[in-house]
């Protein structure tokens, strides 16, 4: 995965051929088998796929918040030059929420039902930056909240008073708070109902570009990644078997499952003909992997022969 | 922070369920198992290979100490007491009667429980009210002053009568467990499932719930026959115990009628304890060794 | 015109308590009873939906309003007819997971309504029906003997689909059956759906909030919205041009798969006033 000639900075993130294993007592499986990605400043990266293709555990894993079994056990990832898998858990925490934050998949459930919205703000704050002035952290969480296009009477109130869009802004205002270089969202919007997802999904391209960051977005929506990103990967088992602008990707998907997975998008322009029923179950069906390579101008799909 | 579970992750690694990684294997489990299991055969072995009739009052020399004491001897290796009884073979006849009484609370608590506890959770209304207000009622009585009064008024008590009457009240608490536990399950998705197939009240209650209940069940049955034991001891330690059987905590009362204590005889009150420590530990390893199959906590086994 | 197989008429139901919550506000609703068609009911969360999937399936009673099925009114039903009305109106749920017996192999889901509703009368003739409904959501009988754990969340939900066959209702409510399975295996299910529309004569209430699959599967269409239908009709049309404020948001709100069709900037939802 080479970086384009066309961006000169350095790329804000750059994931190389990280691997991560679940092992348990009879056996280790490799939930991510070699991936590599870059994201470049102001960017948003997609990372799409179905459940089983890894792509939350590579998130876990940059943010080194994997739960054991999980581990990694190979690749660098290198954020702003630095290389987060090698540098001591103190010196990560300080680098955590500064510079990479997470909006975790199911955060607006994890919100603490029983303090009011500011203050759980203001304790990400704090747990980051250490003791601040009380004064100057309310006017924090004001100028966060309204970032996230909420009220800011919205600090005094309780989790359960809020609906699940609104909670799900507030977890991005927390995600935000220390202005961060880069953001994983970890499908962000899943939970949502339609119109809901179009506001916070909206909410968070305006929030990215206002404060310049870059993104990462997680999820298993093509019609959402289509929405929301500049440049799209899709995983498939473990692998990226296709990475590229998302214009290329969608008009001209290279890989059997990229197109597989565009086409299973239900359209809502034209009524299609039922599909014959399958003789062969497709749950068994497997896609192949080949060796990346490259199909187009910085469009890389997994098609290539494998040695060996 | 948030994990990611092993379904979620890679489908394919849910292991088919092996006898390796059975939730019931855990080491507390099957420790406890060990513990009671050895006082069973206690029981069961010692009475083929000791000479039972030795628990009868004058059949050996009196007060001897444990044979490894100045003054003992291998013919009553555990000593005997001031009545001419061997304690081994007290320790051989009592065990079985003891833990018969702790069995017996226990099946009663968990059949009460279980049929009170579905019908009142399952059913809700006016049934729920009725068995809810029973129950909590019954829970606040001094169970164990109202034991010392009924135990007294009766003259011939045995084994079973004595468990009986420990059970009297230890119904309640099983009920409201049951209850609680039906309560939760009563919302799960396959009970409606059960309910769109036709089935009837009593088949989803017992055909459906009851088998996912069935460690907890477990659970219960082992702690309220070791309460029962505890409470049955207490009786016996104050004399109301069946007279005639030489029931662990009978020979503790017996041993402290006689001062054993001032009169140095320790192995008379102290090997009966002791016994009664194991049993207690047993069933207490048991039961949280059944909380680990009972609770998914390995989310692989769902 | 034959009599409607389901007639929800008015139906309100208002949860009681502390702040009492109206679910639904004067629901009407019909389902033909020929041909066998896909009725789809469509709102997110707060809509009532749920709420008027439970009333149909006789786990609620409405607070005002009557629903019939084949002209009897589903709350007088008792004893034998409610036998008979689970036989007629089945239902497939949204997780796939919780919907099973954690105790039982899935073989049991089969087993269970068997001998309940009394479909077959020797193991040999139990064994060719299962294996031909299998075989209508493409499935191997091996996976019969499993565990629900040890099957995915699609052959899950197949296997439920397979149950609702082998019953043979004359309608199936369909409770967002595929918004917890991956997008790629989503057609397959739907395609099931239309299957049995055309060659069983099942006809499906599909309840869900996704428009596309909606769009793509059903004949007719019903919105519904904190509690009320504000559009209905025919599927196309609801689709190609609705009406309704709230029709038009829903389907503005879906984001196509077209990195040069992007959403214009909207308001946020909170802002909108659509009664």
């Amino acid at each position: 995965m080479k970086s384009s000639h066309a961006h000169d900075a350095e790329p804000v993130l750059a994931v190389r051929d990280l691997q991560v294993m679940y092992a348990t007592a009879h056996r280790g499986v490799l939930a991510v088998r070699g991936v590599s990605f870059e994201v470049r400043r102001e960017e948003t990266l997609g990372l799409v796929g179905e459940s089983g293709s890894g792509k939350s555990t590579t998130a876990m894993a940059v943010l080194r918040l994997l739960s054991p079994p999980g581990r990694v056990v190979g690749g660098e990832v290198r954020l702003q030059g630095l290389d987060l898998l090698r540098i001591p858990e103190r010196d990560l925490r300080r680098v955590r929420w500064r510079q990479i934050s997470l909006v975790p998949q199911g955060a607006m459930n994890s919100l603490n039902p029983v303090m009011r919205i500011g203050d759980q703000i203001r304790d990400a704050i704090e747990a980051h930056e250490g003791h601040q002035p009380p004064g100057r952290l309310r006017s924090r969480v004001s100028e966060l909240l309204e970032t996230v296009r909420l009220d800011a009477g919205v600090a005094r109130m309780f989790p359960h008073e809020l609906s699940g869009g609104m909670k799900q802004r507030v977890c991005i205002a927390m995600a935000i708070a220390l202005n961060p270089a880069l953001v994983i969202a970890d499908e962000p919007t899943s939970a949502l109902d339609v119109v809901v997802q179009r506001a916070v999904a909206q909410t968070l391209l305006t929030v990215k570009r206002q404060l310049g960051m870059s993104m990462v977005l997680i999820g298993h929506d093509m019609g959402l990644q289509a929405q929301m990103v500049d440049r799209v990967a899709v995983m498939y088992r473990g692998h990226i078997v296709e990475i590229g602008p998302v214009l290329r990707v969608f008009e001209q998907p290279v890989h059997p499952y990229t197109q597989h997975l565009i086409a299973s998008v239900p359209s809502l322009r034209a009524r299609q003909p039922l599909r014959a029923a399958p003789s062969l179950d497709p749950e068994e069906v497997r896609f192949e992997v080949g060796r990346l390579e490259e199909v187009g101008p910085e469009h890389f799909a997994a098609v290539g022969r494998r040695e060996g | 922070m948030s994990s990611v579970t092993l379904d979620e992750v890679v489908p394919e690694m849910v292991s088919a369920g092996g006898w390796r990684t059975s939730p019931w294997l855990n080491a507390k489990f099957l420790v406890g198992l060990l513990l009671v299991g050895l006082i069973v055969a206690l029981g069961l072995v010692g009475r083929l290979v000791w000479d039972t009739d030795l628990a009868r009052v004058g059949s050996a020399p009196l007060n001897m100490p444990p044979f490894w004491v100045t003054g003992g001897s291998l013919a009553h290796p555990l000593g005997t007491e001031n009545s001419g009884r061997d304690l081994l073979a007290l320790l051989i006849v009592g065990s079985p009667a003891t833990l018969r009484i702790g069995v017996i609370v226990g099946i009663v608590s968990i059949v009460l429980g279980t049929l009170l506890g579905f019908t009142s959770g399952f059913l809700g209304g006016w049934v729920d009210a009725v068995v809810r207000t029973l129950a909590d009622a019954t829970l606040t009585i001094p169970s164990l002053a109202i034991l010392i009064v009924i135990s007294s008024y009766v003259r011939q008590l045995d084994v079973n009568t004595m468990a009986l009457i420990v059970s009297l009240f230890s119904w309640a608490g099983p009920t409201r467990l049951i209850r609680s536990q039906v309560l939760s399950l009563r919302e799960q998705g396959y009970v409606r499932m059960a309910r769109l197939s036709g089935l009837s009240s009593f088949d989803i209650m017992f055909r459906e719930m009851m088998p996912n209940l069935l460690p907890y069940l477990a659970a219960s049955f082992v702690g309220h026959a070791s309460a029962g034991i505890l409470a049955a001891v207490g009786l016996e330690a104050l004399g109301l115990g069946p007279q005639r059987v030489p029931t662990l905590g009978m020979t503790i009362y017996f041993a402290l009628q006689s001062s054993a204590i001032i009169r140095g005889m320790w192995w008379w009150w102290g090997f009966p304890t002791l016994v009664l420590v194991v049993i207690f530990v047993g069933f207490f390893l048991i039961t949280v060794g059944l909380d680990e199959v009972a609770n998914p906590k390995m989310r692989r086994a769902r | 015109m034959s009599a409607p197989l389901l007639h929800v008429s008015h139906v309100t139901k208002v949860f009681g308590g502390p702040k009492p919550v109206t679910a639904l506000q004067d629901v009407s609703l019909v389902i033909p009873g020929e041909p066998a068609t896909i009725t789809t009911v469509v709102g997110e969360s707060g809509s009532g939906k749920s709420t008027l999937a439970n009333a149909i399936l006789g786990f609620l009673v409405p607070t005002s309003g009557r629903i019939l099925f084949a002209g009897r009114d589903v709350a007088t039903l008792r004893g034998r007819e409610w036998l008979a009305y689970r036989r007629q109106v089945q239902a497939v749920f949204q997780d796939p997971f919780s919907v099973y017996n954690p105790f039982y192999r899935v073989r049991h889901v089969f087993d269970t309504v068997i001998r309940r509703f009394e479909l077959a009368h020797s193991r040999r003739e139990a064994q060719r029906m299962v294996g031909e409904a299998l075989e209508v959501v493409g499935l191997r009988p091996e996976l019969l003997d499993k565990y629900p754990h040890q099957l995915s969340g699609g052959q899950r939900q197949r296997l439920m689909m397979a149950r609702a066959y082998l019953i043979k209702p004359r309608l199936i409510v369909a409770d967002e059956p595929v918004s917890m399975i991956d997008a790629s295996l989503r057609a397959l299910i739907l395609g099931i759906l239309l299957r049995l529309r055309d060659e069983e004569q099942i006809s499906f209430l599909y309840i869900t909030h996704d428009l596309s699959t909606a769009y793509q599967v059903s004949d007719e269409i019903l919105v519904l919205y904190r509690g009320r239908v504000v559009e209905s009709g025919d599927a196309q049309k609801v689709i190609e041009r609705p009406e309704h404020p709230y029709t038009r948001l829903l389907i503005s709100s879906v984001p196509v798969p077209d990195p040069r069709v992007r959403w214009e900037v909207g308001r946020m939802p909170e802002d909108l006033d659509v009664d």
